[in-house]
């Protein structure tokens, strides 16, 4: 039994309670994955599930098996940071640095979703063809989010400065 | 020469009263701050860059390490049971079927744990941290409703969850006050750090009934959680007689020594680390998880991870207390205070010292003729009660600055004129004078920046569509702090330099800025100069906690600087291009020494070190004691601006634009200092419109452990917040700076409000400000 | 979390069987496995349907067929639901975050448990939905989220879904499996009123798995509106979804359910009866409402809820029957 976790395999383990978020911090040591709630309340354990952004706490690492997990230990590292976790530094997206890995994981999922036209509660137009990238999409869409030191608006605009360079972003302006 | 070395008998020397008035009339140059640091005039350097964090690459990749992330050989998972009763005792304790469940290692109890001294409770030393002094699983006792009275240890979290889920308990009750209203009549007078929260000045009763206009208003502030997204964590060993503590702290010195008073060993046998800190606003401080854990450390022989769970933080750590306060403002028909009373009551526990002190602000803000500020407490049998981000004046200034605005509508006369008008020339009860204060300015370019001259003065006049719209202001105002206790570690070597202090990051951007403040008073670039913290084995007792950080930090490592270049000096001989200059007489440059006024004549350290053989210097520094504090009347202000729409048919209240205008001194990193603002003001949103912590009065339990159930806000709850400053640098405080971590969280709620009523007409003279009080 | 098997579902009859041996259904997990760490649930053995039918047809009557273990998202982001039914879409889209509606399955969404504060708290407070004849700590402590209309003495809980109240409003059908066989069942009697029984929320056999829900074709217009205390991530304090179709200034037909405000997704019967045939216009809405609420009950914090649900129900009435804009 097995699951691919940033590319690697890793055997689920056999306690069937274990849950993602703990599968990952403390069998896999992979601590970039934070536990804030444990509830399904914070998002900071979001990881990227087949590309989809899930909340990890709320996952048994059972139900994983056979799919693909992305953490932030995937999306790039200190010394070859992603697009996203550089504007994340530029901006100041953040302070004590706790939600920012599920800040980032979720902001990647938001991104492809906005690109496969999925709405959300403030788009006007559920017809829309293509959805649009504005701060108030990007608000409402990180909402599972929280941070608790009030970094907001630079992570807003990290996202946007990252996702709105990007082609299809473009489109959807 | 004793009462320097004893900060409490200072504290209550100055209580007194002697101390302070001598210090009050020393000249300026005696006191600390007198002579201006020079780093106040340097405009160009590192200080005042907007430098990106430097801890920025290992935070935003996940290899930033928390207190849980720090595996151990032969670790154990603890998991905690708590109690389901406010008051009495345990009659029962049935472990057997959690002790025989997979994986269990030790069940540990009051019957069995170690034997303990009590926590020593905040205040009652220098370095102590308890939250309370009740003692930690020591008996029957039961204190509060969520009180740890079982630990289990074993191999997975999932086995130590299961097995304390099977432990059964039964209690004996006792009547306990659980309610605040039941409480009331045993009301008493408060003290905080010391002093009686009493402050008189003149006949403020008699002033008030010949007022030509008066305001009279109670309000109303719930308790509150920090709420840190990381939990409360700590993991503990045993490693030859040192108890060591990866921590989440915001005092990690101040832990070792408590640690080592509770297990009785001397603190330098205790290491607590804390090099990240998941957010602290006052919450990361000592509570039962760490003596706990040490303590099942102990017992079993191996090494514990303890990791509250969300509820477990709600249940053993303690939170902001609730408060009701009577404003009432009498003034003249120009709107000049005649009278200003502020008192009420809030709630505490009898084995802590923190009644929220909601007059604080009231103390220094506007040139009333007459004062009278007052806080009675009760104390209830509750979880004990904490320091939160402002305490007293993030809620006190939720009464003063309504109270305010009603009283300009009373006057017909424009919020912010009635605020100028008002404006002290020396601070209103101690008559010190202001170390530099203003807010006139920022008043003036806050309204600028927000329009404020668009806001109609008739309550809802502004109607888009299904939306109410209105603008309100309010003050904010918190004090500049400097704790005894600041000492530095300064390590010069030909490659840079190090400063090393137990003081904390967590998330405010210390590091970074002192970073920059190290380098400019070195004259070396940014990337030689590294900040070591978060150790209890470094110098210094070091609270981060009452925005006294930088100036705490800045003073001591002024001191050191002082003694580095003396050593320096020590060694620079006689081949040196300095030879024969004092010591007074230089700056620092170029990565090196230069004559202040010939900076030609210039040494690098690299070349001084060589000559004299030496590979490094290393220095230790104290701050002196924080005396400038008794001799002005230090404090930062914020013009605060809000808009909101408020739904007129749902009532949703929303916040649509903030705008903070700062006179915190200077700002020495333009961008971490944004953020420091905006986080104190968003935590401020949430006090206004949604965060309350639910404590069931029938038995004192909290009943919202949660984030899905208190409410915090979310993204679509901030809207981009405009934060401007001063940076007017004040002359008497290291760098000029004050601390800006909390001022941002003051006014914030009264801006709020005071826009909601301009939107609908409603006064909200209790928070939060939900929907169901504007249909 | 009680030590427990797990097994994934081959097929529907697998999970039913496994179910009659006693193992839970597990979807998404948003809801139960939050539940399992509280210690309210304690499942022996879950068996995964969270893997079983997935995705949305069309069907031939012109409505929609969404397998139970289509995500969230899914049945939101899809063309025809976000045509047709745009009720649905925007309930869903309003609930949770988007982390959870991509894990949560519509199954699951539907068969949620209550988020009441004393139901939570397994160790220190009385329920009657945890422990039958226990005692409800709910109706004398903080009730402000709680039910208006259908309560019990035993039960004053409300259905914490936003997409159920959607499905009320929308008809919606639910298709079922046991081992006796399929049967289908109406949305609107799927949950239960709490009575004495608040443990049994809905009709539902022990072993019945719900495989799909059918949707019939929607009335023209079609919206939901959630009021609660954060702009996102909270729960209702009220929704109300509605469906309406006017002709010349009358109410040809309408469909009207209440969020927030009852042990189930409340439909709106009473106010339909009076809007089906009338003018469209604010005094009917009104009217309407009243009379829905007619029987509503206050606890002592959440008597606002009236009156918050009176003027959401005309709200969205008058934004489904005024112009487009």
């Amino acid at each position: 039994m097995s699951m691919i976790i940033n590319g690697l395999p890793a055997e689920v383990p056999l306690d069937p309670r274990v849950s993602l978020l703990d599968f990952l911090r403390d069998d896999l040591r992979l601590h970039g994955t934070k536990k804030g709630c444990d509830q399904g309340a914070c998002g900071a354990c979001t990881v990227l599930a087949d590309g989809e952004r899930i909340l990890s706490c709320l996952a048994l690492a059972v139900q994983y098996e056979g799919r693909s997990v992305t953490t932030i230990e995937g999306v790039g590292t200190a010394t070859e940071l992603h697009q996203l976790q550089q504007a994340f530094i530029e901006h100041d997206g953040f302070q004590c640095g706790y939600c920012t890995p599920g800040q980032i994981c979720s902001a990647i999922g938001m991104a492809e979703e906005i690109r496969r036209g999925v709405p959300s509660h403030v788009t006007d137009d559920l017809d829309a063809p293509t959805m649009p990238f504005c701060a108030e999409e990007i608000r409402e869409r990180m909402s599972g989010n929280l941070c608790r030191c009030g970094a907001h608006n630079g992570i807003v605009e990290a996202i946007a400065a990252t996702f709105a360079a990007l082609p299809e972003a473009e489109a959807a302006e | 020469m004793s009462i320097a070395k004893d900060p409490k008998g200072l504290i209550q020397g100055a209580a007194q009263g002697l101390m302070a008035k001598a210090v009050a009339l020393a000249p300026d140059a005696w006191v600390p701050g007198g002579v201006p640091d020079p780093l106040i005039g340097r405009q160009h350097g590192h200080v005042g860059r907007a430098v990106s964090r430097i801890d920025g690459p290992l935070k935003v990749s996940g290899t930033a390490r928390f207190a849980a992330e720090f595996p151990m050989e032969h670790m154990v998972f603890a998991a905690i049971l708590f109690s389901t009763i406010a008051k009495g005792r345990i009659v029962t304790l049935e472990t057997a079927r959690a002790q025989a469940a997979q994986g269990v290692v030790e069940v540990m109890t009051h019957r069995n744990a170690p034997r303990l001294s009590p926590p020593p409770v905040f205040m009652s030393n220098p370095k102590a941290a308890g939250g309370d002094n009740l003692p930690v699983m020591q008996d029957d006792r039961i204190h509060w409703n969520g009180q740890p009275v079982a630990v289990v240890l074993a191999e997975t979290q999932e086995q130590a969850n299961h097995a304390a889920s099977l432990i059964e308990a039964t209690y004996e009750t006792e009547p306990a006050i659980t309610a605040f209203d039941e409480a009331r009549s045993h009301a008493r007078p408060a003290e905080f750090m010391g002093e009686p929260l009493h402050d008189e000045k003149g006949k403020a009763e008699t002033a008030l009934s010949t007022s030509a206009v008066r305001i009279d208003a109670t309000y109303r502030t719930p308790r509150h959680n920090h709420n840190a997204i990381e939990l409360h964590a700590v993991t503990v060993a045993w490693q030859d007689g040192v108890l060591r503590l990866h921590d989440a702290s915001q005092l990690v010195s101040h832990t070792a020594w408590s640690l080592g008073q509770i297990f009785g060993i001397p603190e330098d046998k205790v290491l607590v680390t804390s090099p990240y800190v998941g957010g602290g606003f006052g919450g990361k401080c000592m509570w039962q998880h760490h003596v706990l854990a040490a303590a099942a450390a102990k017992l079993c022989g191996r090494p514990v991870r303890l990791v509250l769970s969300r509820e477990g933080v709600y249940r053993l750590v303690g939170g902001r207390s609730l408060t009701e306060q009577q404003v009432s403002l009498g003034a003249d028909a120009d709107g000049r205070l005649k009278a200003l009373i502020h008192r009420g009551l809030t709630a505490k526990t009898p084995s802590n010292v923190m009644p929220e002190p909601f007059i604080l602000a009231s103390r220094s803000t506007y040139a009333a003729e007459a004062i009278e500020l007052d806080v009675h407490s009760v104390e209830l049998d509750l979880l004990a009660n904490t320091f939160m981000r402002a305490p007293g004046e993030s809620v006190g200034t939720f009464a003063l600055e309504s109270a305010m605005d009603e009283l300009a509508e009373a006057l017909a006369l424009d919020p912010i004129e009635l605020r100028i008008r008002n404006e002290p020339d020396v601070d209103p009860l101690s008559g010190l004078p202001f170390s530099s204060r203003r807010i006139v300015d920022a008043w003036r370019a806050g309204a600028e920046a927000f329009g404020w001259s668009r806001r109609s003065p008739t309550p809802g006049s502004r109607r888009e569509g299904e939306w109410l719209v209105g603008m309100g202001c309010a003050t904010g105002t918190y004090p500049y702090y400097r704790m005894p206790g600041g000492a530095a570690r300064l390590t010069l070597t030909p490659r840079g330099a190090s400063v090393g202090i137990a003081a904390h990051e967590m998330g405010m951007g210390t590091a970074t800025a002192q970073v920059q403040v190290t380098a400019e008073r070195l004259g070396l670039p940014i990337d030689a100069v590294d900040f070591h913290y978060g150790d209890s084995r470094l110098p210094g007792t070091v609270l981060a906690g009452g925005s006294q950080q930088t100036a705490a930090i800045g003073a001591a490592v002024i001191a050191a600087h002082r003694l580095l270049i003396k050593e320096l000096f020590d060694i620079v001989g006689n081949d040196s291009p300095l030879a024969g200059i004092k010591p007074d007489d230089v700056a620092c440059r170029d990565a090196g020494l230069c004559v202040r006024d010939d900076p030609e004549r210039h040494e690098t350290y690299a070349s001084i070190l060589a000559r004299a053989g030496r590979a490094s210097i290393e220095v230790t520094g104290e701050g002196p004691l924080p005396l400038e504090l008794m001799h002005w009347s230090m404090h930062s202000h914020a013009a605060m601006f809000c808009e909101v729409k408020v739904n007129a048919i749902t009532g949703e209240p929303r916040v649509t634009r903030f705008l903070g205008s700062f006179d915190c001194g200077r700002i020495l990193n333009p961008k971490t200092a944004a953020s420091q603002f905006r986080g104190g003001i968003i935590m401020g949103l949430g006090l206004a419109l949604m965060e309350e912590t639910q404590v069931d009065e029938r038995n004192g339990r909290v009943m919202n452990p949660s984030l899905s159930e208190y409410h915090v806000p979310v993204h679509m709850d901030v809207p981009e917040i405009d934060v401007i400053w001063t940076d007017i640098p004040d002359p008497h405080t290291p760098m000029g700076a004050r601390g800006i971590g909390e001022i941002g969280i003051t006014g914030t709620a009264a801006a709020v409000a005071n826009a909601i009523y301009n939107a609908t007409g409603k006064r909200v003279r209790d928070l939060p400000i939900t929907l169901d009080k504007l249909l | 979390m009680t030590p427990l098997r797990y097994a994934r579902a081959a097929d529907a009859q697998d999970a039913v069987l496994q179910a009659q041996a006693g193992a839970r259904f597990l979807g998404g997990g948003t809801n139960l496995v939050d539940l399992m760490r509280e210690t309210i649930e304690r499942p022996e053995a879950l068996v995964d349907v969270s893997g079983l039918a997935n995705g949305i047809e069309e069907s031939r009557d012109g409505g929609v067929l969404i397998g139970a273990a289509t995500r969230n998202t899914a049945v939101a982001a899809h063309p025809v639901v976000r045509k047709r039914y745009p009720v649905l879409a925007r309930a869903i889209l309003s609930g949770a975050s988007a982390q959870i509606r991509n894990m949560a399955t519509t199954g699951g969404n539907l068969l949620q448990r209550t988020r009441c504060a004393y139901f939570y708290d397994e160790e220190g407070s009385r329920c009657n939905k945890r422990h039958p004849g226990q005692g409800c700590d709910a109706r004398e402590g903080f009730n402000r989220n709680h039910a208006i209309l259908g309560a019990s003495s035993a039960c004053v809980a409300v259905h914490p879904s936003d997409m159920a109240v959607a499905l009320a409003a929308l008809d919606a059908v639910v298709h079922t499996r046991t081992s006796q066989g399929e049967r289908q069942i109406a949305v609107t009697d799927l949950h239960r009123l709490p009575g004495d029984r608040p443990d049994i929320e809905t009709m539902l056999e022990p072993d019945e798995l719900i495989t799909a829900i059918a949707l019939p074709p929607a009335l023209p217009r079609s919206t939901y509106r959630k009021v609660r205390d954060r702009s996102s991530y909270a729960f209702a304090l009220v929704s109300v979804a509605g469906a309406v179709q006017v002709e010349g200034g009358r109410v040809l037909d309408v469909r009207l359910a209440l969020g927030g405000v009852a042990h189930r997704p409340w439909r709106a019967r009473r106010a339909e009866d009076i809007l089906r045939g009338g003018a469209a216009d604010r005094a009917a809405f009104a009217a309407a409402a009243d009379a829905e609420l007619a029987e509503a009950c206050a606890l002592s914090d959440n008597g606002f809820k009236i009156e918050l649900a009176r003027r959401t129900i005309i709200a969205v009435l008058e934004e489904l029957t005024g112009e487009r804009p």
